[in-house]
């Protein structure tokens, strides 16, 4: 077996795989040929690294060096400098963005400083496509223990003790989950691995399945140990088809290994998982739609109860639970459930992975501990609000979230708080807004989504939620009333409390918070007709300053429109009845002559 | 069997364990309003779709409001159902709905007979708070069916009947959010599809977005049209109904009060398709017994069981889903068309009016005979041999345009000869009636000896799928019965599986039979009603003196006229039919 | 062809393959091990470096020493090569010259093992980024 002497990780996540990650991998194993060193270093294509913001990321073991936003060709520049030389190629290097000193090594990156990676402790770590580093960094040990050590009730308790919560959104305790679905007597069970992650801008359950395929393999196994179940079901988008593959090697793999499929390590217990492909509908995350989605119906969700651990996929009893919560599962067994219970609060254990994006210096997947602050994830993590400017708010858990304003920022993130906050923890998305954000067309554009993503089975949801959007509409257009806040809240309440699902029961959220935290903002669109926060087209007033305009027809050679008249070196005019809002004049003007109101 | 306690309003009520919350509340009285709900218990169909939400209640403890169609009654629940809370709620629900709805309630087909008019109604509301895009969609016309979608509420009734009672699947949830909208697969139209026109949809719509083709204004034109001799027949379930649209008690029987309508309406001859259907007996049971013969010796080429095709929407459905069964059925035609096929040729000649100047209207509890009175095998020279078919409730639509009070109308005979009919016919209207009259007749030709008694108890009920055997005097005959195509589809499968165990089955795509047609008057899902008119077809049978299709004097002197014997070569012709494989 | 039968399969593949990945796993942690740096220019190579260093991967292998080896460019003391540079954790770094496998063996047995430090150091005079 050849031991290589170092190890370059390319991240093979889908955004560094869009930058030409692959090129970059097989440009290292080119030059590395040339220099007969292919047998010393070895070149594996990783999952996600996380820190999206500054990929393609290449990182060089064992110095632990970190380059960033590597490029095809910055390849023979490492391999001679670095790898030949160990010179380290400091324009490749992460700058601290405040300090401005180069990082030589990931682990001192403020982004890597205050996460810890228990999910995500595989992704940018092991090759995804090779079952035997899992295998190495005690992959299916959990598994093993389990089988051979312990009953599936002792498993159960382990998981309750640890205080594991869904990671999906709902934060139902997964022991507790497992433990109903076992209690159910049925013939056949199912384990469905929920993977139709939906928010956007959340991409977590992805980079794990691309990066840590078998982490939630060995955990569905143990699931289905624990409730009696011998078929495992991954419910996954068909838009990632990245994921898709790497799962498909990573079953094939396991299969081969003797690791799934019929007695499993000698203890006669079987157990196999096959893939279900999702049209990609945000619906299909609430887990009756998408048991009928598998079953090939219509994904749209009924009443629960039933709940799936009673009456699921195809009738049986089913355990459904997201990506990140199994990937938590084997670190559990491994490592033991005190050991987890004693990250994170009082009510919510361990890690949580959240998807940073936005108005955020270091967009990125992150892994941080329950409790800590947004302070801590914004600025110390994400590396604070992007060209200087002010933070306003935060948007967690989707569309079915809500904003949380400067008030929250020492606020401990755990499930509970998140709520009592006006918003919730969901999958983990999380958009920092700035100053330039208006938040009514904020929570329009989240009712947007919603609306696209609405089964349109019950009235509320389908009818209410077009309703609300229509309100917001005419509100961003500078024609609202006072009265249609009021409407806004009565409708919004209404809605929450008649919808089917989780998703009509959460989509108003995202209004209600920011009429509560932001209600002068609203008020200024209906009274006087004005955003404050000079997003909303409708609203804005171009107007030119006749002291300041010195004449030059700058604007109006460049006027798409032909909005602006005036003679050479008279102050110029904007018709309004023309002016299309481009800003076109206000970027061509040198003399800051266009005034915007 | 568990009981659970709760209270609803306070009042405390028990229940079996698995009972729905709005079951709960209705047997103590409390009536909780619904929209997208149907009992559909007779069918033995749970129906608990949660779509609409004006049945919410309040659930002590409970985050959200619950639906009471599909919350189940847990021990020491406590229920409200009319706090503010709830009836703001359920309010603006069907506001929401009215503020995406046409409201062009005055001139829509179902004014008065409109389910969310109602609901508006019985919660008071005034004025509709909310306003927006409304859904537009195209219309879709097909030759029994229109589907006018911007007055879909999304109740998704239809869907069930479609899919879970008739298993036709045709309609189903398209679209997203707003978007959505109850269509065929990919928005094609209804007559592109495996429709079956059972119009079991337009039956449980409760707005005007399912209504059927109305041939009305025609038939009032051909009445005035001094050329036209103008000819009616009403099959045997409308009778037992109609009397419904006025106000009478269901399962009133108003045979000779329909008589004398129909007569002044100003048809020219009023006649029965009970005469029809004895026909019918004749020739399917002659063709039943020549079947039943030949397999019993040994005949390798014949295929039991036989199956009625006396219904059309039946027919189209075993075209569609179960071509490689077509030569199973009785080739003969269905009662409808024998009598405009008699009535244009030996009748026509009789009053020695011509083909084309003949017009034949048809009064069926049937959507799916529009659709079959328009097949081209089933017209001459482009001539149908029936020109046009109401349903009941156009029958009572004429009825009120003819300004005539149905209620004091004189009770009036049919006119001879195609008004002659027996009780075997009347009971055609009823599940398990067509394979009682065929019983009857068969019987007495295959023993040749008189029947011991008429009245097969064993053939009837409302049970889905039923089986009985008859003791052909030593010779045992098995018989299955099947309303709803859903019932069907498995007595079906069990053929195309090789194991069914049948001589003759009989087939009705409507739950009860013709007495529960898309074309009677609505019943709302009330399965009571059915019973009603169940048992007014079943009386009306035991009255009649003649009782067995055979004994009809003249079905015998049209044969001595006419068509010589059952199964000769010009019955050939004119009363069996062929079927097409459309799948 | 199950290719794991039981958990002591299990144990077994694990402890063969941890080591690929081990060198991955030190990377987490590179202040609390020993680090060498081999010197593998031209000038390195020419003089043995890539003996001495798949040595010194080997025996620190073999004995169970925990150790951070990498290869890194020319220290400029071309004269003594080759040379590698030790790190022992909480130390200050030392640059032995003329390494060649009795000698690395020596340092493994007293500098890393004991630390007691041997002859042949070379005397450092140049700093790099990370403690610039």
């Amino acid at each position: 077996m050849a031991e290589y002497n170092m190890h370059i990780l390319v991240c093979g996540g889908t955004g560094c795989k869009a930058s030409e990650s692959e090129l970059i991998k097989s440009n290292f194993q080119h030059r590395l040929n040339e220099f007969g060193l292919s047998d010393e270093i070895q070149v594996v294509l990783t999952g996600c690294f996380g820190f999206c913001e500054k990929g393609p990321i290449v990182k060089i073991l064992p110095d632990n060096t970190f380059y960033t936003q590597v490029t095809p060709e910055d390849v023979t520049e490492i391999v001679n400098e670095h790898i030949i030389k160990g010179r380290k190629v400091e324009r490749l290097l992460y700058r601290d963005p405040e300090t401005h000193e180069l990082v030589g090594d990931s682990k001192g990156m403020d982004f890597y400083k205050k996460q810890i990676r228990i999910a995500l402790r595989n992704c940018g770590f092991i090759n995804p496509e090779n079952i035997e580093e899992y295998i190495g960094r005690d992959g299916y040990a959990a598994l093993g223990t389990c089988l051979s050590e312990k009953t599936p009730d002792e498993v159960i308790e382990m998981i309750k003790d640890s205080g594991l919560r869904g990671r999906g959104g709902g934060g139902f305790p997964t022991g507790l989950k497992w433990q109903l679905t076992r209690k159910s007597v049925s013939d056949q069970k199912y384990v469905v691995c929920n993977a139709d992650e939906g928010d956007p801008g959340a991409f977590m359950d992805r980079s794990i399945l691309e990066g840590d395929p078998h982490s939630v393999l060995e955990a569905m196994a143990i699931c289905g140990y624990c409730v009696g179940a011998d078929k495992g079901l991954v419910y996954i988008r068909a838009e990632y088809p990245l994921a898709i593959e790497r799962l498909k090697i990573a079953i094939n793999q396991a299969r081969e290994y003797g690791l799934l499929g019929d007695d499993i390590l000698g203890t006669g217990f079987n157990f196999d998982v096959e893939i279900r492909y999702g049209a990609g509908a945000f619906v299909c995350g609430e887990e009756t739609a998408l048991i009928h989605s598998m079953e090939g119906k219509r994904g749209e969700p009924t009443v629960k109860p039933p709940f799936p651990a009673e009456k699921g996929y195809n009738g049986k009893p089913t355990n459904v639970n997201n990506v990140e919560t199994f990937a938590n599962i084997p670190v559990i067994i491994n490592k033991g459930p005190e050991w987890f219970a004693s990250i994170g609060t009082e009510k919510s254990k361990g890690t949580k992975v959240f998807a940073l994006a936005g108005k955020i210096n270091n967009v990125g997947l992150i892994e941080v501990p329950m409790g800590i602050t947004l302070r801590e994830i914004i600025y110390d993590i994400g590396g604070g609000i992007k060209d200087g400017r002010e933070f306003k708010a935060v948007q967690t858990g989707g569309p079915s979230g809500g904003c949380l304003t400067k008030s929250f920022l020492d606020t401990p993130i755990d499930y509970d708080n998140l709520v009592a906050a006006g918003s919730m923890m969901g999958s983990g998305g999380m958009i920092v807004l700035d100053d330039t954000d208006c938040m009514v067309a904020i929570a329009k554009f989240y009712l947007e989504f919603t609306l696209d993503e609405s089964c349109g089975k019950c009235t509320p949801c389908r009818i209410g939620n077009k309703r609300l959007h229509e309100i917001l509409e005419k509100i961003t257009e500078g024609n609202g009333k006072v009265e249609d806040l009021d409407r806004l809240r009565l409708l919004s309440n209404v809605i929450k409390d008649t919808s089917l699902c989780g998703l009509g029961q959460t989509s108003p959220n995202p209004v209600l918070s920011t009429l509560d935290h932001f209600y002068d903002e609203y008020l200024a669109h209906v009274t006087t007709a004005s955003c404050p926060a000079g997003q909303c087209k409708a609203l804005m007033h171009y107007s030119i300053d006749p002291d300041k305009c010195t004449g030059c027809t700058l604007c109006f050679r460049n006027c798409p429109v032909g909005a602006i008249s005036g003679e050479r070196r008279a102050p110029h005019y904007i018709d309004q009845s023309l002016c299309i809002k481009c800003g076109v004049c206000v970027a061509k003007c040198k003399f800051d002559a266009v005034l915007i109101g | 069997m568990e009981m659970i306690n709760l209270t609803i309003d306070h009042k405390p009520v028990v229940v079996r364990k698995g009972t729905t919350v709005l079951k709960a509340a209705s047997s103590i009285g409390i009536d909780i309003p619904t929209l997208c709900y149907m009992k559909l218990d007779d069918m033995n169909i749970e129906n608990k779709p949660g779509g609409c939400r004006v049945c919410v209640v309040e659930v002590k403890g409970r985050r959200n409001l619950a639906p009471a169609c599909c919350t189940e009654a847990t021990e020491g629940m406590e229920i409200s159902t009319h706090t503010i809370r709830v009836v703001n709620a359920r309010r603006t629900v069907v506001e929401l709905i009215l503020s995406d709805h046409p409201a062009d309630c005055l001139i829509c087909a179902k004014s008065g007979n409109c389910e969310l008019q109602d609901m508006a109604h019985h919660l008071g509301i005034r004025q509709i708070h909310y306003e927006g895009a409304k859904s537009m969609y195209r219309e879709d016309t097909s030759p029994a069916i229109i589907r006018d979608i911007n007055k879909c509420i999304m109740c998704r009734r239809c869907e069930t009947m479609c899919n879970d009672v008739q298993t036709v699947g045709v309609l189903s949830a398209i679209n997203r959010g707003f978007n959505a909208v109850v269509a065929p697969a990919f928005e094609m139209n209804l007559d592109h599809s495996v429709c079956t026109y059972c119009g079991q949809c337009v039956a449980v719509c409760p707005t005007g977005a399912l209504t059927e083709v109305d041939q009305t204004g025609a038939v009032i034109r051909a009445l005035s049209d001094p050329t036209k001799t103008v000819i009616v027949q009403t099959a045997p379930a409308v009778r037992a109904a109609l009397g419904e649209e006025f106000g009478m008690p269901a399962g009133t029987l108003v045979t000779g009060k329909m008589v004398a309508a129909l007569r002044r309406l100003g048809f020219d001859y009023v006649f029965d398709t009970d005469f029809a259907a004895d026909l019918t007996i004749l020739e399917e049971g002659t063709e039943l017994l020549n079947r039943l013969s030949a397999f019993m010796e040994g005949d390798k080429n014949v295929k039991l069981p036989i199956l009625t095709s006396c219904c059309p929407a039946w027919v189209k459905f075993f075209e569609h889903s179960f071509p490689e069964l077509k030569d199973i059925p009785s080739t003969a035609r269905s009662p409808q068309q024998m009598f405009g096929s008699i009535a244009k040729t030996y009748f026509a000649d009789k009053i020695n009016v011509k083909r084309e100047n003949l017009v034949v209207v048809s009064i069926m509890p049937c959507l799916a005979k529009k659709y079959e009175s328009s097949r081209p095998e089933f017209s001459v020279n482009g001539n149908p041999d029936v020109d046009y078919a109401l349903t009941t409730r156009e029958l009572a639509h004429l009825i009120n345009l003819g300004n005539i009070e149905f209620k004091s109308l004189p009770n009036e005979e049919f006119d001879a000869p195609l008004g002659e009919s027996t009780g075997a016919a009347v009971i055609f209207g009823t599940t398990g009636g067509v394979i009682e009259a065929a019983v009857r007749t068969a019987y007495e030709i295959f023993t040749g000896k008189p029947l011991p008694r008429i009245d097969f108890e064993e053939l009837r009920g409302m049970d889905g799928l039923r089986k009985a055997t008859i003791d052909f005097n030593g010779t045992p005959i098995h018989i299955g019965i099947a309303h709803g195509l859903g019932n069907a589809r498995k007595l079906l499968e069990d053929i195309q599986a090789g194991h069914s165990e049948f001589h003759a089955i009989e087939i009705m795509s409507c739950p009860g039979g013709c007495i529960g047609g898309g074309g009677q008057p609505y019943h709302h899902g009330n399965a009571e009603i059915l019973k009603k008119r169940q048992r007014a077809i079943y009386s009306e049978d035991r009255n009649k003196i003649l009782r067995k299709s055979h004994e009809n004097p003249y079905i015998v002197k049209l044969y001595e006229e006419f068509l010589g014997a059952p199964m000769s070569e010009k019955a050939h012709h004119l009363l069996h039919t062929k079927y097409f494989d459309r799948s | 062809m199950n290719k794991i039968k039981n958990l002591a399969d299990l144990k077994k593949l694990q402890s063969e393959v941890q080591s690929k990945i081990k060198l991955r796993e030190k990377g987490d942690s590179p202040e609390q091990l020993v680090q060498i740096k081999v010197s593998m220019a031209t000038c390195g190579i020419a003089s043995g470096a890539k003996e001495t260093m798949n040595f010194l991967i080997e025996e620190l292998d073999h004995q169970g020493i925990d150790a951070i080896v990498t290869q890194t460019g020319c220290m400029g003391y071309c004269y003594a090569e080759p040379t590698i540079e030790l790190t022992i954790p909480g130390k200050a770094p030392v640059v032995y010259g003329f390494v060649n496998k009795n000698k690395a063996l020596e340092i493994i047995e007293k500098h890393i093992k004991l630390n007691e430090m041997v002859d042949g150091i070379i005397p450092v005079a140049y700093s790099t980024i990370e403690n610039k």
